[in-house]
């Protein structure tokens, strides 16, 4: 027995739509089952994990808080990925943004006015973008893989960062801690609702930020070229696209955006410089990327699904006393039954049975 | 023991677990497949060994539980990879989250106690050899086994019609399908092959490296292995040149802070004032040398296109239907 | 479908029954850095956090949350914990200074705790240990175990508390062999097994002949034990891992404090306090049995360390500073505040200290 592919003539626009739902409750079959298995109450552990944190406001800020750096970055990512550049190294580009954003309140902390925090989203955008170039210029110029020149610069922006909250820029009063100084109110970006919760206008820009690049990606011309040159480069280059300048254009924009996300996060939530900026967000982003299907209005759906994951996963670590790994299998398999799940849009699945083979392709097929 | 054979042994210890991994994503991205979920399966492999060797006592049987185990779950890869034809980055990314989960809940009981450690190669009068004698008569079984890794794998890929069959299959496989390869089944066995070194390797980390079992303990490796494969530009023998190079690069790193520079005065001038700006430089500039090492060779290798379409495996990365 | 609305209105209802039957315990919370299963700097405050279970019985109630990142998740971490009914809390890690602040300051009615930091509030206060007495104890026993009269030290980022515990390390050393030398090893990173180990083999490969590491894991342990030298168990005793290499540990001993926080609490005579403390203080550092050495030197590291505990501060003068120009004067004892934010070597320390 074996298991067939047969493409669809056409994408399913039932399976288009009917395919989050079965990867979901696939998820949820198997979130019972691996409660159980850890001898939990299988309905508590669940309401608990997904339920739990939709039920009160604080949660509800803390969610946005989570989102949004996700949404950002999976944003930009999804350009990069719809063009076929496969930027993976947006966590490094996240911190070269925060490192960027930070030259204002860091180096000049008299400098505080109503343009400063403009100002330092835009610098953490430039350098987001700036460090995001260097693998995309690698690649145009001397074909180089992305995806390992963009990861290995993840590693060379952290330590950079670590030597700079070390060295350079290390609070001269922090009694040596690794910490730059504490940014002013004015280079703090404010809470959207400060009396029920400390969700940020980052989450704004991640709204804004997706439905741009929905805009661009839909109707305008330059996300025809981006769909066109991931799809069939041949094609682009007949209709006279330069694949050099997408590459370019599609690392630029998503380092800019995972830069903004670096900036923000450190500006709304740690207000300063600190050796860890950033859970894995520019990993994670991939993920959201993907359960988002590529698409700018599904990541933000994806971005909040997955952050949900993450305060259901702390919230079952105190209820019900379930390991934090839990956590990193439910995502692990969400993105599984996904992915598995999507193919169902282009293909229709086909059990055969050995023995009837032959007799299917003289039949043949269409 | 003499000091450079004493780094030297240990340059290789550090080596060997990005050398097998590294070994068995080529024969994968050989294929034409290319899986970024290493680290996971490498956790596995490591999870799993630690485990057996625990519970019956024998590290062999640890090393072939992990053997197992890092093929066993890279079949999920290529289920959803190879017959459901899911995209090949995102798919090896939720196998790495996925182990890194799994592979910390397998091992909460395993957590705190040493392990068995797998003995080490003696000869009688060639492990004492001066010199040559612990690196080459002395290492630990799973040293000789990537050796042995190597030479297989550079033998079947370039020597053998099997070989031939898999890069054809990594290089077109849309050819290779119309010729009557089974494309699927040659890129199900390369990427079970992977899963199999992977779990070796990690099982290498829980068994030899250091013998114990902790969370994420594989610190990174399964994507400096990913690294190498691209930077020995799908060779086996240049991957195993850059794997001892990284080795070496992070064992000397270490080695070049504890040196006294006061009891190198008889040192050559070039070589003691090298010694002394490298003990002068940040130690995260240090540390960030490897990687960026990495994308220098990357751009060596890959700005000479006719070199690099010789060796790069066209159909990497990109999904195959059988169309009949 | 019905069932399933059943079910989950009962786990409504029993979640809301486990919060309600919590209400008359007195909850106790901990927030960790790295996994509980690291068996070290988590796996002891851990350890803590068990005792005062064990201390209580039913009258308290405790729960944690590991891995938590010190960024932007570590304030969600203690806002959970403060709403979630928890009424004393301990942040185990410096950089969760300015979240759990933060959060203290919104929830004035649950105390909160935080290690080796600096920041008070009149709901939060911060305990640290002196974990310098007991590797100055250390830094003697190496010099006089020591064959080769060279030592070797791993140690992850130079903040105060690491150079702190290198410059006792030695001063120890060199007040019983002022030809003792201690090679130090970087490698930017708190957990890293494989590195550490690679940098046991590497010290041991240039002479080093006993171990020291301010690292979390008991790799390097294991490399003493395989290569035959001595080293020093770090957080948690490691003797599991060297039977014939560990000296003694330097283990992390949060039990006594914990317990005396947590009855406080709820005698209601819990006040902000900023304490730091050490062998003297129930053995909050405490040393692991000295194993592996002759009598004599077991008698001296004794004697050093009933020294302390009677108040013997190691760092009291005449002590230079690396380059020799003078620190503390003759019988000067060094304040808290200068050794808190430490940030230059002692003289017999070698190399440069990492900028």
């Amino acid at each position: 027995m074996r298991i067939e592919l047969v493409k669809r003539p056409q994408h399913s626009i039932l399976f288009s739509a009917l395919s989050p739902v079965v990867a979901l409750i696939l998820t949820l079959l198997f979130g019972l089952v691996l409660f159980a298995l850890l001898g939990r109450n299988p309905v508590t552990a669940m309401y608990i994990y997904f339920v739990s944190p939709l039920t009160e406001v604080w949660q509800i800020h803390e969610l946005a808080v989570k989102a949004a750096p996700l949404i950002l970055i999976a944003v930009g990512l999804s350009v990069c990925y719809r063009s076929n550049n496969w930027n993976i190294g947006a966590e490094g580009q996240l911190v070269a943004g925060a490192l960027a954003g930070s030259i204002l309140p860091v180096m000049f902390p008299d400098f505080q006015n109503f343009m400063l925090l403009p100002l330092m989203m835009i610098m953490g955008m430039i350098g987001g973008a700036l460090y995001a170039g260097i693998p995309a210029i690698l690649k145009v110029r001397f074909n180089t893989n992305e995806i390992l020149s963009s990861l290995m610069l993840v590693y060379v922006a952290n330590l950079f960062l670590d030597w700079m909250v070390r060295g350079p820029w290390r609070d001269p009063n922090g009694h040596n801690f690794p910490q730059t100084i504490q940014f002013s109110d004015a280079a703090t970006l404010p809470a959207i609702f400060p009396a029920s919760g400390r969700a940020s206008w980052d989450f704004v820009f991640a709204l804004v930020a997706a439905l741009v690049i929905w805009f661009m990606m839909e109707k305008t011309l330059k996300g025809f070229e981006v769909r066109v040159m991931g799809q069939s480069p041949r094609a682009g280059r007949f209709a006279g696209f330069s694949s050099g300048r997408i590459v370019i254009f599609s690392f630029v924009v998503s380092g800019a955006l995972a830069g903004l996300a670096g900036i923000a996060t450190v500006s709304a939530n740690i207000n300063q410089l600190q050796p860890v900026i950033s859970p894995g967000y520019g990993f994670t982003a991939i993920i959201v990327a993907f359960l988002g299907r590529l698409n700018p209005l599904g990541i933000v759906v994806a971005g909040l699904v997955l952050a949900l994951s993450y305060l259901g996963g702390e919230a079952a670590q105190t209820a019900i006393g379930i390991s934090d790994k839990t956590a990193s299998v439910f995502q692990g398999m969400l993105l599984f039954f996904v992915l598995a799940s999507d193919t169902l849009i282009y293909y229709r699945i086909r059990i055969v049975r050995s023995r009837e083979r032959a007799g299917e392709v003289v039949h043949g097929h269409s | 023991m003499d000091i450079a054979e004493a780094i030297l042994t240990t340059v290789a210890t550090a080596s060997t677990p990005l050398l097998i991994a590294a070994t068995g994503e080529l024969v994968v991205e050989r294929s034409g497949v290319l899986n970024l979920g290493v680290e996971g399966m490498m956790l596995m492999g490591a999870v799993s060994g630690f485990a057996v060797t625990a519970l019956t006592g024998y590290p062999w049987l640890g090393v072939l539980a992990a053997v197992i185990v890092g093929a066993v779950y890279s079949l999920l890869f290529g289920f959803l990879t190879l017959t459901l034809v899911t995209n090949q980055v995102a798919t090896g990314l939720a196998l790495t989250l996925l182990g890194v989960g799994l592979s910390g809940l397998i091992g909460v009981p395993f957590v705190g106690h040493p392990g068995i450690q797998m003995t080490s190669l003696y000869i009688p009068g060639l492990t004492g050899l001066p010199y040559v004698g612990k690196l080459l008569f002395g290492e630990d079984p799973l040293f000789y086994l990537s050796i042995v890794l190597v030479i297989g794998v550079s033998w079947f890929l370039f020597g053998t019609r099997a070989g031939l069959t898999l890069r054809s299959v990594g290089d077109n496989h849309g050819s290779a399908h119309a010729l009557g390869i089974p494309v699927i089944r040659i890129r199900y066995l390369a990427v079970m092959f992977g899963g199999a070194c992977a779990g070796l390797a990690g099982a290498q980390l829980s068994i030899v490296y250091t013998p114990q079992w902790v969370e994420n303990m594989t610190a990174g490796r399964g994507w400096i292995a990913l690294a190498l494969v691209v930077f020995a530009s799908w060779r086996p023998w240049r991957v195993f040149a850059g794997a001892y190079l990284f080795g070496l690069l992070t064992i000397a790193e270490l080695n070049i802070q504890a040196v006294d520079l006061s009891t190198l005065h008889q040192l050559p001038g070039a070589v003691y004032d090298l010694l002394a700006l490298i003990k002068a430089i940040p130690s995260q500039f240090l540390s960030s040398i490897p990687y960026l090492a990495t994308v220098v060779v990357l751009v060596v290798i890959s700005r000479n296109r006719r070199l690099t379409m010789m060796n790069t495996p066209a159909s990497l990365g990109r999904a195959f239907v059988p169309d009949r | 479908m019905k069932k399933l609305l059943l079910a989950l209105t009962a786990a409504t209802a029993l979640v809301a029954a486990t919060n309600a039957q919590a209400a008359d315990k007195f909850k106790a919370c901990w927030v960790y850095v790295g996994a509980i299963g690291d068996f070290g700097y988590s796996f002891q405050h851990n350890q803590g956090r068990l005792a005062v279970e064990k201390a209580f019985g039913d009258k308290v109630e405790t729960t944690y949350l590991e891995n938590v990142s010190e960024g932007p998740d570590a304030e969600r971490a203690f806002e959970r914990l403060a709403r979630e009914g928890c009424k004393l809390v301990f942040g185990t890690s410096f950089g969760f200074m300015d979240p759990e602040y933060k959060v203290a300051k919104r929830f004035p009615k649950v105390l909160f705790e935080h290690a080796t930091g600096f920041k008070t509030a009149k709901n939060m206060g911060v305990y640290n240990l002196r974990w310098y007495e007991g590797r100055y104890v250390m830094g003697q026993i190496a010099a006089k175990v020591s064959k080769s009269h060279i030592g070797g030290y791993i140690v992850s980022f130079p903040i105060p508390e690491v150079l702190m515990d290198i410059n006792a390390f030695v001063l120890g050393a060199h007040s019983v062999d002022p030809n003792f030398k201690l090679k130090i090893v970087w490698v930017n990173s708190w957990f890293d097994p494989g590195k550490e180990a690679d940098a046991a083999k590497a010290l041991i490969d240039q002479g080093a002949d006993v171990l020291g590491q301010h690292t979390d894991s008991t790799a390097a342990m294991q490399v003493a034990e395989t290569r035959g030298v001595h080293a020093f168990g770090q957080a948690s005793d490691m003797i599991k891992f060297g039977p014939h290499a560990q000296l003694t540990a330097l283990v992390d001993n949060w039990a006594p404090y914990y317990v005396s926080r947590v009855k406080a609490a709820m005698d209601g005579t819990w006040k902000p306090d900023n304490v730091w403390l050490g062998i003297k203080d129930d053995h909050a550092v405490e040393l692991a049995p000295f194993t592996n050495m002759s009598d004599d030197v077991k008698a001296m590291a004794e004697a050093t360390e009933k020294k302390i505990a009677g108040g013997w501060n190691p760092f009291t003068g005449p002590i230079n500073k690396q380059d020799g120009t003078p620190w503390l004067k003759d019988g000067e004892v060094a304040k808290d505040s200068v050794l808190l934010g430490m940030n230059f070597y002692v003289q017999g320390v070698e190399g440069a200290l990492p900028k």
